[in-house]
Formats: C-alpha cells, structure tokens, sequence
C-alpha cells in the first residue's frame, strides 16, 4: 500500500465557519505526520472527518485504502484514536477500560492479555491498573487514553495533542514508543500538537494549518531551512535597521517594539559584524530557527504567545557593550 | 463472531456502572415501595376491588411502575456519556449501531429486571404465593416491558442534548403512560375519553397481564395482553435501532 491516507479537497463547514476548507493531504504508509496549527485552526476537526465521526461538507477522503463515507466501518476497524477530550469511562478501573476497548476491537482472546499488559507497562500504570479512572490524574488518564489507542495495534493511529499535561519524562517515553510503533510496525500516525518540539523531534512531515487551510507542508527541516538562517534578537533602541542589509546572509530584518530581529545564515559567524552595525545592545539572543519562526514567516501571527519555545538558545549575552 | 462479544462488552461496562452505583437501586426501588406500603396499605384498610385487597390490586400495578420508570429513565445516561465524551469513543469503535444499541438495551433490561426481582420478592410480605409458572409469566411479561421501555428511554435519550430537556419530556410521558394504565384502578367501568386514553396506553395490557399472572384477574385475555407487549416491544426496538443509526 502506498498511501495511508488520502483527503481529496476535504472541507468542512459549520453555519458561517469555514473549519477545513479544500484539504489534499496524502501521507504515506509508515509515515509520522504533524499536524500544526493554532487554537481554532480546524486540526480536531479533520481528524474527525478522518476517523468517521464528523461527515464533510465537501470532498472526501480514504484511510487504509477505505472511503471515509462509503466504508466508515472499515475506516473504523483499522484506525486507533486519542481524542483530545478524555473519554475513558470513570467508573471503571483502568484494567476494565482497556478489556472493553480489546473486545470492542476484536482483539483476539490469546493476545489480549499480552496486550493490556503490555501497554499498561509502557505508560506506567501496571500498578494503578484496578484503581478506578476517577481516582487517576490528568496525566494519568491522558496515558490511558494513549494505551487504548494502541491496543489493538491500529494501522493508523490519531493522536489529537496525545501529550497536552504530561510530565517531560512521560512525555519523551511517549514519543520513544510512538517512533518504534512507526518504525517496527510501519504504523502510520497522525498527530496534533501545539509543542513545537513535539513536531519538530518526532515527524517526518509537518503540515502548518491556518483557519482550515494548509499554509506549508515539508519536513521539518526543509521549513526551517525554508526561513533562511537563524534567529537573531537585538534588543536595542538605537540601531539603523537599514545597514543591516550591509551584511550578505542578512536575508530579513523585522523591527518590533524596542526589538530588532534578524534572519541570518549561519549567525554565529556574523555576530561581531552584526554588533558593530547594531552598536550598544542591552540584549542579544541567537537561535537557530525553530517550526515557530516557520509559522511566524507563512502566516505573520505567533502560534502562541510566548515565542520562541522549542527553540534551541545558542548563546545569550546580556548587558554586552560593543565598542 | 465478534459482534455477539461486543454486545457482550457493552453489556457489561452498563452492568458494572450499574452495580457501582448503589443509589440508582436505592432509589429506583423507595417510590413503589412507599406505593405499595403507604398508599396501597392506606386504602387497603378500607377498600376492597371486586373480591381482592385494594393493596394486593395494585400490586402488579406498582411492579409495572418501578419497571417504567427505570427502563424509561436509563435512556438519560447516553446524554451524560455523550456529555463526558464516552459516547464518542463508543461510536468511533468498529461496532454497527445496532450492536451498539442492542448492548445498551441489554444494559438497561438488566438494570430493569434486577429492580422487578426484588420487587417480586415483596409478593411474599403481601402473602401472595407465586406458583412456578405465574412467576415466570411475570418475568416475561415485565421483561416485554422493559425492552420497550429502556428502547423508548434510549431513543428520545438519543434525540437529547441536556439531561434537563430529558427529564421534562419524560415527565410528560412517564406519569400519562402511569396513570392511564389501570394500576391504580380497575379499567371495566370508566368514563368514555378516560378508557379510550388507557386502551391505548400499551402499558395498561402489562398492568392487565401481570394482573393476570399475579392474582388471577383480568380485563382482556391474556394473549391479546402479550400480542400488544411483543408489537409494543418490536416497535420500539426498531424505531429504536433506526434512531440509532441516525444519532450523530
Ligand atoms: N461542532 C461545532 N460547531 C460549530 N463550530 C465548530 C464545531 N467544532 C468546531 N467548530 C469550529 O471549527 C473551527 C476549527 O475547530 P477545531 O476544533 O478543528 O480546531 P483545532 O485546530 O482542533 O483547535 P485546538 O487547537 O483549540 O484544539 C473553530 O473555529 C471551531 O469554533
Ligand atoms: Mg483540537
């Protein structure tokens, strides 16, 4: 099988809002697939038209081979989901949630047990597994919720912001499991995520959504190569931004309050010349682009308030004087 | 193959909910038992119906009623599993929705019968003696009921989107559906409008058939009483399955 799945101008609308509007997406067998977009950018919504939930407006889409409209049991029986909503059942204990899931699932007798077992000890809940869900933690519901979702071994797995709340060490587990499910099983996943280096670390290819359309679509390093070069932040009242553009690999320059960023290739090499243009700065910080400087360049806005998550600090030099 | 598992799965995440939450039974089973005790007992002292005790009259009556109430009322737990997004990993689940359905029927007949046998039990406090074969007619017939009703309960649960607009629908079909079916008072002599309403009430031919089976009295015979609770049963259930496959 070459695709995994295929959306032919998906769209959905609700009333007078557009969620998805002409979605093409083909994302291959095996293949770990971002999606990548602000609060309100429709990713819930295609993966629920994918997942058989929600019926599009327009256009249609196949998963595993099956048209989401004409086969959606088909669809069903080969895809695992974790909503972003939890939807574990409370008055069960954990263990039961996921022996309801196995049967649901037709998970065979023999290897169910195996299973459960299994998944309990990757999210780390084998010794909270007879404690009813209500007991849990966020965190710990949001891990079952992710051992239900691979219980059955689905050929395509949806992950709608699988790690939202999590610790970082659960978090990285998590990810460990989710690459060796793609990688030994050839498992396709398709995941939502607001953490950068969530979709920057763990994805062949991220799609950055904004208001139900695709803005950009490559691996992640091919978009952050797309910025052209790192980041640079001058925090500085004084500067020409105009002489900046002296400097060759200088590829964009963006004055913002008492700050001045830089696109720079290859910045750490061009520091000195930079802070000579730039003359007295109270702040400098480098950075090499992140998938956030990505969004900021084809959409113009901020995926979220605090910019620059995820991305990796190079060096920061504070209070420096340049002659 | 693997459906009759699901089923059986559906069933039994109903049936553990329901063993784990002790108040349903508690309460589901105080109103008829203040019917029979208090009302039944009350009039009792001083009415006789034909030959037969006004409380041991009511009896089938208040059975009918618990079972009602608790098939009719279950149908509000789709709209608290929609509302925590239980619902919507059911539904994403490769199960068709009639399998989905007629686990939760099951669910909820089986939450129904549980309350109907310790209701029976109370046949002994009455000093009525059930043969064998009046207790299981009772059951069939009470378990007729309930699939109808839990169908009913689960359809307009399934229409629903608050527990509210739930609750004042059933009001203004579980009291009707109550008094206009003989449990409280013998249907050969009403007025007109009164009888008309309660011979097309269907829960007035399980009252009369479990009248039947209990003490020995009746309005109509008892096959006509079970051709309307199967019809009544078939109906619903297929209405129900339809809505199903409908339910968003
Ligand atoms: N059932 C609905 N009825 C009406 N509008 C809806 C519905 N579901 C979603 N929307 C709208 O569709 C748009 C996309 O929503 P969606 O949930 O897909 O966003 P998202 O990308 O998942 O956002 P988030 O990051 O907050 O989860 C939003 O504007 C939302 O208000
Ligand atoms: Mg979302």
């Amino acid at each position: 099988m070459d695709n995994a799945i295929k959306t032919i101008n998906l769209t959905k609308k609700f009333k007078d809002i557009t969620a998805v509007e002409d979605l093409n997406v083909e994302i291959k067998q095996g293949e770990i697939f971002g999606l990548l977009g602000p609060n309100g950018a429709g990713k819930t919504t295609t993966i629920s038209m994918l997942c058989t939930i929600l019926k599009p407006t327009e256009g249609s889409a196949q998963v595993n081979g099956y048209d989401i409209l004409k086969e959606p049991e088909k669809v069903r029986k080969s895809i695992g989901i974790v909503f972003q909503q939890p939807s574990v059942d409370d008055i069960l204990t954990g263990l039961e949630n996921l022996r309801l899931h196995a049967m649901w699932y037709g998970v065979p007798k023999e290897t169910r047990k195996n299973r459960i077992d299994e998944v309990l000890e990757l999210v780390g809940l084998q010794s909270r597994q007879n404690s009813l869900v209500k007991t849990y933690s966020g965190g710990m519901r949001r891990r079952l919720e992710l051992a239900r979702g691979l219980l059955h071994l689905p050929n395509v797995l949806f992950l709608d912001e699988p790690t939202l709340g999590l610790d970082p060490q659960t978090r990285e587990h998590i990810w460990k499991y989710i690459e060796k499910m793609s990688r030994e099983r050839e498992m396709t996943i398709v995941l939502t995520t607001h953490y950068m280096e969530e979709a920057d670390n763990l994805c062949d290819r991220v799609a950055i959504i904004d208001q139900g359309k695709i803005v950009v679509m490559d691996a992640p390093d091919s978009l952050k190569e797309k910025v052209g070069g790192d980041i640079v932040y001058l925090k500085t009242t004084a500067a020409d931004t105009n002489k900046f553009k002296e400097i060759e690999e200088v590829s964009k320059i963006e004055k913002k309050d008492d700050c001045i960023i830089l696109t720079v290739k290859n910045a750490g090499e061009h520091l000195q010349e930079i802070l000579e243009i730039s003359g007295k700065v109270e702040r400098v910080e480098v950075r090499s682009a992140s998938l956030e400087d990505v969004f900021i360049n084809y959409t113009g806005k901020e995926i979220r308030a605090e910019t620059g998550e995820g991305g990796i600090v190079q060096r920061i030099i504070k209070e420096r004087t340049v002659r | 193959m693997s459906q009759a598992e699901a089923i059986y799965a559906l069933w039994l995440r109903e049936f553990k909910v329901f063993t784990r939450e002790k108040s349903r039974i508690v309460s589901s089973i105080f109103t008829p038992m203040l019917w029979i005790f208090v009302f039944g007992g009350g009039l009792g002292s001083a009415i006789n119906i034909g030959n037969v005790n006004y409380q041991i009259f009511i009896y089938p009556g208040i059975l009918v009623m618990s079972v009602l109430f608790s098939s009719v009322f279950f149908g509000v737990y789709v709209i608290w599993d929609r509302k925590i997004d239980i619902l919507k990993a059911i539904l994403v689940a490769p199960l068709s929705r009639t399998t989905i359905f007629v686990g939760k029927v099951l669910g909820g007949c089986t939450d129904s019968m549980i309350q109907a046998l310790i209701m029976l039990l109370v046949s002994f406090i009455l000093g009525i003696y059930l043969t064998v074969s009046s207790f299981l007619l009772a059951i069939t017939i009470l378990f007729l009921l309930a699939l109808s009703l839990v169908s009913t309960g689960l359809i307009i649960g399934s229409l629903m989107e608050s527990p509210e607009g739930f609750n004042m629908i059933i009001s203004f079909l579980i009291f009707p559906l109550f008094f206009f079916s003989g449990a409280l008072f013998p249907i050969d002599n009403l007025p007109i409008w009164l009888s008309f309403i309660t011979y097309i009430n269907p829960v007035t031919y399980g009252v009369d058939a479990l009248r039947m089976a209990i003490i020995g009295v009746s309005q109509f015979p008892l096959y006509v009483d079970l051709i309307v609770l199967t019809g009544f049963a078939v109906v619903m259930f297929t209405i129900g399955t339809r809505t199903f496959e409908r339910m968003k």
